[in-house]
């Protein structure tokens, strides 16, 4: 009879090299899942919320009802709203990116409308001096300067869907929560932790990639003046997380 | 029977109600859980918020506490509580969890409410001859109670979402109902629970929207 072994994995470390080299492609699998579920589902939310932020601006009454609904779908707890669309979508991932879609649709659009009417009158004045029509001042001018503040938006967006992605687990499709959620069920230390580390790497990653795209999107921003992103000008007041 | 007849005839069965698994047993957990950890954790946070923000230090950490706060899923950090020693107390790991994530909107809000003060009525204040402790207590704090509120409602509506989370790591709650269903294999329990948990958190946030539209302008502050 062989000796059990005694590797970190038999003794249920926290930290353990050998769980990262014989799990190595689930764990690839889950994080390529979290990637997937987190990107579509923001950006479905984006694709949904610039047009209702264009409407909200275009037409003054509908700011109220737009920013009234998304704000009482951002109240939903994200069990029930994954529970509440299981009779839509079904066991699928489907389900997990229309449910944090939703959620990335209070934030995007009300940065979204911000952005918007933070440009200054003197600057659309002279757009519209330059012979601008509305279409090429809305693409040429009031979007780009927009992009600070809806940016600001998206991260808080992207970073909120990462760590919610992980609730998804309870239909199936949660990426990283897949493995936390089985690692409990098995007492699995080393899973959950290294699940968990991986949720909030993703989630810096992509945070920095925002900043990155911003940066880009906003070249005026670095000219002249000594360069300050955006991080830390505005404190975070009004605005709670998801959970 | 389609699914919404299903789940009303799930919501009108008096047996769902009543008993351990019932709704107003798991709302009653709920609504205990989520109010002792706002009192913790408003313990916790505002002394540390009125303190830096009358001394006006700690900007960053209350900007990047509430960023961090983002990133970590809670989730992750119940399953992560109940695995080590904590979880062998049944209810500790959901209590910290959420404490550890009521704290960050408390203390932010808390902090800015306090540096938002008007810095001429404060040097005024001072003026008068007002000690440290006076002018936190009679000046800067009654005018940061907007603000401070406002953390104190972010807080209890995330503190409500959160406490649904505990049922994933078999805590108590009205989630249980969610992840029962979820175990029968009923779509229309789990659909009910659904509905019972976002009508209760929808519920929460309308008493603070009344409450705030009932308080005293003083109170109310600007509105956001």
């Amino acid at each position: 009879m062989t000796a059990p072994p005694d590797d970190c994995l038999a003794r249920n470390d926290w930290i353990c090299g050998d769980y990262l080299s014989t799990r190595r492609q689930i764990l690839l699998d889950a994080v390529g899942q979290h990637v997937q579920l987190t990107v579509v589902s923001v950006g479905l939310g984006l694709v949904i919320a610039l047009p209702l932020a264009l409407l909200a601006r275009r037409r003054r009454w509908t700011v109220g009802p737009v920013l009234g609904i998304t704000t009482v779908i951002y109240t939903i707890p994200s069990l029930a709203m994954f529970s509440l669309l299981l009779p839509v979508y079904g066991l699928s991932a489907t389900l997990v990116v229309v449910g944090l879609a939703l959620y990335s649709l209070t934030l995007l659009v009300r940065n979204i409308l911000a952005g918007l009417d933070g440009v200054p009158a003197g600057t659309k004045e002279a757009a519209r001096g330059m012979g601008y029509g509305p279409m090429r001042q809305l693409l040429a001018v009031e979007l780009p300067l927009a992009v600070p503040a809806a940016m600001a938006g998206l991260r808080i967006a992207t970073v909120s869907a990462v760590a919610l992605t992980t609730v998804g687990a309870i239909v199936g499709y949660g990426g990283l929560g897949n493995l936390i959620y089985a690692g409990m069920n098995a007492y699995f230390k080393a899973q959950v932790l290294t699940a968990s580390v991986l949720c909030v790497l993703i989630a810096v990653v992509f945070d920095l990639l925002l900043l990155g795209v911003e940066r880009l999107l906003t070249p005026w921003r670095r000219a002249g003046r000594s360069p300050r992103p955006a991080r830390g000008r505005r404190l975070p007041t009004a605005s709670g997380r998801r959970a | 029977m389609s699914t919404p007849a299903a789940v009303w005839a799930w919501l009108t069965t008096a047996a769902n109600w009543s008993g351990e698994n019932g709704v107003w047993h798991r709302l009653a957990q709920h609504a205990a859980l989520t109010f002792a950890c706002l009192v913790l954790s408003a313990l916790i946070a505002l002394p540390i918020a009125l303190t830096l923000g009358h001394l006006g230090r700690g900007g960053a950490l209350a900007v990047n506490l509430a960023n961090v706060g983002r990133a970590v899923p809670t989730f992750a950090v119940l399953v992560l509580l109940l695995l080590t020693p904590i979880g062998r107390h049944e209810e500790w790991p959901t209590i910290i969890a959420l404490v550890l994530f009521a704290v960050p909107p408390l203390l932010t809000n808390a902090y800015v409410g306090m540096r938002e003060v008007d810095q001429d009525v404060v040097r005024a204040a001072r003026g008068m001859g007002m000690t440290g402790v006076q002018l936190v207590w009679r000046v800067e704090a009654p005018l940061a109670l907007p603000l401070v509120l406002t953390g104190v409602r972010i807080a209890a509506v995330q503190l409500v979402a959160t406490a649904t989370l505990a049922a994933l790591v078999g805590g108590g709650g009205l989630g249980r109902i969610i992840t029962a269903g979820f175990n029968l294999a009923s779509t229309p329990q789990v659909v009910a629970g659904a509905v019972v948990v976002a009508v209760f958190a929808l519920l929460m946030e309308a008493l603070f929207e009344l409450v705030q539209r009932l308080a005293p302008a003083r109170v109310r502050g600007r509105q956001r």
